[in-house]
């Protein structure tokens, strides 16, 4: 498939996955990938998220900046001559509320409302209004038509689908009003599969996979959102092993190839597994040998990326 | 102390660190050490994958401890998973002046959101069934999972939210309003929730206030329940295990726990890592990685042509790639003892714990047990 098509399928692609399989990774990974083809990308941060902003800063980034309620452009590398760019901004759900109601008339009261606490009243009384707040400036942000691909990087584990669902679950709660017709506005976004999928990430191990089969389905059936294709983050692509060459080299040389073989073999029968119980087109990323991921490691997965999207069948 | 002393001398072992790092698992490992050491251990886990069911050789886990069986061992212990909504309801029977009470609670709208939607809810409901099973004559060890919140503090502050959320001056303010003191407050609140009422609906306001009526009388049992799960917390007997993965971002979430923990006067009392790479030392070879004979078992030149489908490469380029791959593997497992540095700081007097990167699968209380063997090596911190 074309990158670039594979990019322009849908304005909002909300990255989930249960938490630790690298879903802030594949996020920034999508964000330079889209980037390098020329796109002006927004990547929005929610509440509880580690920052986005150091793993697309500089390659010889220190230390991540925090990300604001307004976008704010990243320092890249994409060149002088490339039409892409980054942004990155952090939504938080109490922004969203004052800023909601501000531009509802309610501008007296919004300071105090979000200042006593009365957001975790509130959305105790409501579930899902917080969620809801901040997938309608998602939602806003991709009608001003100001970027060509907004990336979500969603909650983690199971909140991806009761993050999503809260929209349809408040149209059947709130019979009218403001909130209703935000819902409303929402619910059509999500079930537009020209404005939005969900990419779901996963490991090629059991547990991300159950889960991420599980998720795939509740997100059809009762979210009704399109699914894009799958990506399998740190695929271990083994080590060639000549047993007599090995055998020259000492235990640990041999050791060490055939603990990387049967990781291997271990990750392809997930892999399998995956493509069985789940018809979807997947994408791969390779497993990086570090343990911190830096600018540098994105820009390398990126082509790798934009490789498997090459190579996919769409 | 060492983790084995930790396992033989505790009351409550609570087990920390954010999501995917393995806590559910470690959690069930400690419990099943703690029975083959003689404790009679029970877990409660709050994560519903249902495979630690399937591992266990259970068909569900359900609110109710569940005897386990070790096999090889003469000993067991128990399992759970927690049920947040009926451990709440649980809680207001228990609490309620009368059956009546209890009802109008249990079917108020407003607080069936309480027990699924109320952030914190989660947590309390954990340490709350944490307590019961503390007092429960079947066990002398009760090992819990935490869920996996970025704040994985709220575990401790949570019975303290919900209290206050109970004493939330509006909710006073409505439960009282025929006080003459209060007048103003009420209008003020009145006024906040007609604001709230024009947005999200009138319908969920009156769920609210019918909600804090029917409440009346019972926050006092709360309260005082609430202070007393957050003394066990702090009890001497009460333990503290960080779970981490030796990745750079994992370990910066559980310092951060750490120091939390540290401010209130607590400690971490163990620290495990999962899933390191192993050294690969030239003398041991692969004795780093547990026997693995009930893998899944492949030949390594099937590997070898089925991982690249290359073509055969000279004698050079073979030798070249093998010490390649045991330079990367030496790499980053250097780089994963290295990570851990400032989570060892920041909990100066833990036991350390190593469990290696496995290359096959756990399915099984069998591959538990490889788990625990590994727990239960006290390792020197560098």
């Amino acid at each position: 498939m074309n990158p670039l098509q594979f990019f322009a399928a849908s304005r909002l692609v909300v990255v989930a996955g249960k938490g630790g399989v690298g879903k802030t990774t594949v996020t920034a990974v999508m964000a330079r990938a889209a980037a390098e083809c020329g796109l002006r990308v927004l990547v929005v941060e929610v509440e509880g998220k580690p920052d986005l902003a150091g793993l697309l800063g500089d390659a010889d980034f220190t230390e991540s900046t925090k990300a604001g309620y307004q976008a704010q452009r990243l320092v890249s590398d994409l060149g002088p001559d490339s039409n892409g760019s980054i942004e990155l901004c952090h939504l938080t759900s109490e922004r969203a509320l004052i800023e909601y109601l501000d531009q509802h008339g309610f501008r007296r009261v919004s300071k105090r409302l979000a200042s006593s606490g009365i957001l975790n009243v509130v959305s105790t009384a409501a579930p899902g209004i917080g969620d809801l707040l901040i997938l309608g400036k998602v939602k806003q942000i991709e009608r001003a038509g100001t970027y060509d691909l907004l990336l979500l990087d969603g909650p983690a584990a199971g909140h991806a689908i009761s993050f999503l669902q809260s929209a349809s679950g408040l149209l059947d709660a709130a019979k009218v009003g403001p909130i209703q017709a935000q819902a409303k506005d929402v619910v059509e976004m999500l079930a537009d599969p020209a404005r939005c999928q969900v990419v779901l990430v996963t490991l090629a191990e059991a547990t991300p996979v159950n889960e991420l089969v599980e998720t795939a389905f509740a997100l059809e059936d009762r979210v009704g959102v399109a699914l894009g294709p799958v990506v399998v983050d740190a695929v271990d692509g083994g080590c060639e092993l000549d047993e007599a060459i090995a055998a020259t080299m000492g235990v640990a040389t041999l050791a060490a190839a055939e603990f990387r073989n049967r990781r291997r073999v271990v990750q392809q029968a997930q892999i399998a597994r995956l493509a069985v119980e789940l018809p979807l087109p997947s994408l791969q990323l390779p497993l990086l040998l570090t343990a911190s991921v830096t600018p540098a490691d994105i820009v390398r997965l990126a082509e790798k990326f934009i490789v498997s999207i090459n190579e996919m069948v769409g | 102390m060492s983790l084995t002393e930790l396992i033989d001398e505790s009351a409550v072992i609570v087990c920390s660190g954010s999501g995917g790092v393995g806590k559910t698992t470690i959690a069930a490992v400690i419990a099943i050490e703690a029975a083959k050491r003689g404790r009679r251990s029970v877990v409660v886990t709050i994560d519903p994958a249902r495979r630690l069911a399937d591992a266990l050789g259970l068909d569900n886990l359900t609110n109710e401890p569940q005897v386990v069986a070790i096999p090889g061992s003469p000993a067991s212990f128990s399992a759970l998973m927690l049920d947040t909504a009926a451990t709440f309801d649980e809680l207001v029977h228990r609490y309620s002046v009368d059956s009546t009470q209890a009802e109008k609670i249990l079917a108020n709208r407003f607080y069936r959101n309480v027990t699924g939607a109320l952030s914190g809810t989660q947590e309390y409901m954990a340490a709350e069934k944490l307590f019961a099973l503390h007092h429960d004559e079947r066990f002398d060890l009760v090992v819990v999972d935490t869920p996996p919140t970025r704040n994985a503090l709220d575990f401790l502050d949570a019975p303290g939210r919900l209290t206050r959320f109970l004493d939330h001056r509006i909710y006073r303010a409505l439960t009282t309003p025929t006080r003459l003191g209060l007048k103003i407050a009420n209008v003020a609140a009145q006024t906040v929730l007609k604001t709230i009422g024009r947005i999200v609906g009138g319908d969920v306001i009156a769920d609210v206030i019918a909600f804090f009526q029917a409440f009346e009388g019972m926050e006092g049992g709360f309260k005082q329940r609430a202070t007393e799960v957050i003394e066990l917390l702090h009890s001497d007997t009460t333990h503290f295990v960080l779970v981490a993965s030796p990745r750079s971002d994992t370990i910066t979430e559980a310092c951060f726990f750490a120091d939390r923990l540290n401010e209130q006067g607590l400690r971490v009392s163990g620290v495990v890592v999962n899933r390191l790479y192993p050294l690969f030392a030239e003398t041991s070879g692969a004795a780093e990685t547990p026997d693995t004979s009930d893998s899944p078992t492949t030949t390594s030149s099937d590997a070898a042509t089925s991982a690249r489908g290359a073509p055969k490469r000279t004698t050079d380029a073979s030798e070249q790639a093998l010490r390649d791959n045991l330079t990367e593997l030496r790499g980053v497992a250097a780089e994963e003892r290295a990570v851990l540095a400032p989570l060892l700081a920041v909990a100066p007097i833990a036991a350390l714990a190593e469990i290696p990167l496995l290359d096959h699968d756990i399915h099984d209380l069998e591959g538990l047990g490889i788990i625990g063997g590994h727990l239960l090596v006290d390792v020197t911190r560098v």
